[in-house]
């Protein structure tokens, strides 16, 4: 418990509190967290739209090489986020392996963009909603489907008015996972998308940069973020947890 | 007695891992070198001879921009000697009682424009800079080549079009090495340690800015003789030679 508690109460003591209204109405913060909101929700919303259909191939689904697929799946949640990054960029940077191809066709680039620090953003935190989503769907009670099969419901049907409402608090919980990981997202955005008030500095990276001569700003800024993070876990409810 | 051997292995484990990280090569001291990012290599090269010379000492470099080093010893990091890029750094940790002596400059460096090899972009000076459909980089303003390259783009009259502020000089410099960026201002030492990778364009004379580097022995480190005689390496003709091989100036 003082594992978590203590870095928070250092946070909290170090906070200049006379002028934290001050530090925190500054353009270049309220750019960073516009970009850390707008990019951690997109994030969010494509985990969810992937990583369903992909969760649900993992937990339901029977073809070779699923449980490498799944080791595939789950290695942005053990590879440094930095390593991460630096892949991102090779594969789809500028000189990279798809990236290189897709620039000279049409111009479009994802380093140093707002796409770029999405798709950083998915790329490290979709793990989260794929092993809850695959959790979820593994611990369902196949009767209810069954059920539902034999009442005459269509495959579709069963999805939607069955399976989906049953998993929805693990999807739930799994989307907020994802936000969180996403918002605090630091070594790839910064590797892969690189750092720019306005298009890429989010919060992380503007704590980072403040450090070096802005203490203060870092501290304020460290003190939203806990902020922001700790109200929406704490409104996920006990009844969700239990869905993790 | 079953449990005490099935603890007593694991426990001696430890305690030959960490035996041998106490005592890695005899009884040698360690030294504690906080340095600029951009004194890579030449430091390197200085730790060791250092090493060769004074075999009792252990070097360890920590290479950062100056301005983290400078939070790192503020903060009470117990480095034995601060070589950071511009005086600014070093000012504020004598302000806050950190240091033994005075600081002393022990070499000089210009900026430089880096491009890929084969210029891609064809860029020929800081006016391409203001290109907005070239992906340009440069160090955040908070570091110090930061701040110089933000300098020269003045003195030369450029509102330039930054796609990315990179944390210190090297991350600058690979991202141009490896073709995502299309240029950026960096140390010309740094496009000298970079080989072929990367090609620099000179910045006249009257534009460029000169970056100072002062050197000095920490009042927080562990090891205060080590501290100075290392000091006094570098400013030794000899150390100042090994920094001339690197592209570095002399002050």
């Amino acid at each position: 418990m003082a594992l978590f508690v203590v870095p928070l109460l250092g946070l909290v003591a170090r906070t200049p509190w006379n002028r934290v209204g001050e530090l925190l109405t500054s353009p270049v913060v309220g750019d960073a967290l516009r970009l850390s909101l707008t990019t951690s929700l997109a994030a969010s919303a494509i985990a969810a739209v992937l990583g369903v259909p992909l969760a649900w191939l993992l937990a339901r689904a029977e073809f070779p090489g699923r449980s490498i697929i799944r080791g595939l799946v789950t290695l942005p949640l053990v590879l440094p986020p930095v390593v991460g990054g630096a892949a991102l960029l090779f594969a789809l940077g500028r000189r990279g392996l798809l990236g290189e191809p897709i620039y000279e066709a049409s111009g479009f680039l994802l380093p140093f963009s707002l796409w770029g620090v999405v798709v950083a953003n998915t790329f490290v935190a979709m793990p989260f909603l794929v092993i809850t989503v695959e959790g979820a769907l593994r611990n369902l009670d196949p009767r209810y489907e069954g059920a539902a099969a034999t009442l005459g419901a269509g495959r579709w049907t069963v999805l939607r008015r069955v399976t989906l409402p049953l998993i929805a608090p693990s999807l739930a919980a799994g989307m907020v996972l994802t936000w969180a990981r996403a918002f605090g997202e630091f070594g790839a955005t910064i590797t892969f998308a690189g750092n720019l008030q306005g298009r890429t500095q989010t919060l992380p990276l503007a704590v980072f940069v403040a450090l070096e001569n802005n203490r203060d700003a870092a501290v304020a800024i460290s003190l939203m973020m806990v902020v922001i993070a700790l109200s929406v876990l704490v409104l996920l409810r006990d009844r969700w947890w239990k869905a993790l | 007695m079953a449990r005490p051997r099935r603890i007593a292995i694991p426990v001696a484990l430890i305690a030959m891992v960490t035996g041998c990280s106490v005592n890695p090569s005899g009884h040698r001291e360690e030294l504690l070198v906080f340095a600029a990012a951009s004194l890579r290599d030449a430091i390197g090269q200085i730790d060791e001879i250092f090493e060769v010379e004074y075999p009792e000492f252990d070097v360890l470099v920590n290479l950062a921009s100056s301005s983290s080093l400078r939070e790192q010893i503020l903060e009470g990091a117990p480095a034995d000697v601060f070589a950071s890029a511009n005086t600014a750094n070093m000012d504020q940790v004598m302000e806050a009682g950190g240091v033994v002596g005075v600081p002393t400059i022990f070499v000089r460096n210009l900026l430089q424009v880096a491009v890929p090899a084969g210029n891609p972009a064809g860029i020929t000076g800081l006016a391409d800079f203001a290109n907005p459909n070239l992906l340009i980089g440069l160090c955040a303003e908070e570091v110090p080549c930061g701040s110089f390259g933000r300098q020269a783009l003045a003195n030369a009259a450029v509102s330039a079009s930054i796609d990315t502020n990179e944390p210190d000089v090297r991350a600058l410099l690979t991202k141009i090495e490896a073709g995502e960026l299309d240029g950026g201002i960096v140390y010309v030492t740094d496009v000298l340690a970079a080989g072929g990778g990367v090609e620099g364009i000179d910045i006249p004379e009257d534009l460029n800015v000169v970056a100072e580097y002062p050197i000095v022995a920490l009042r927080g480190g562990t090891n205060p003789e080590a501290a100075a005689a290392f000091v006094a390496f570098v400013i030794s003709a000899p150390g100042k030679a090994v920094f001339a091989d690197f592209g570095f100036q002399s002050p």
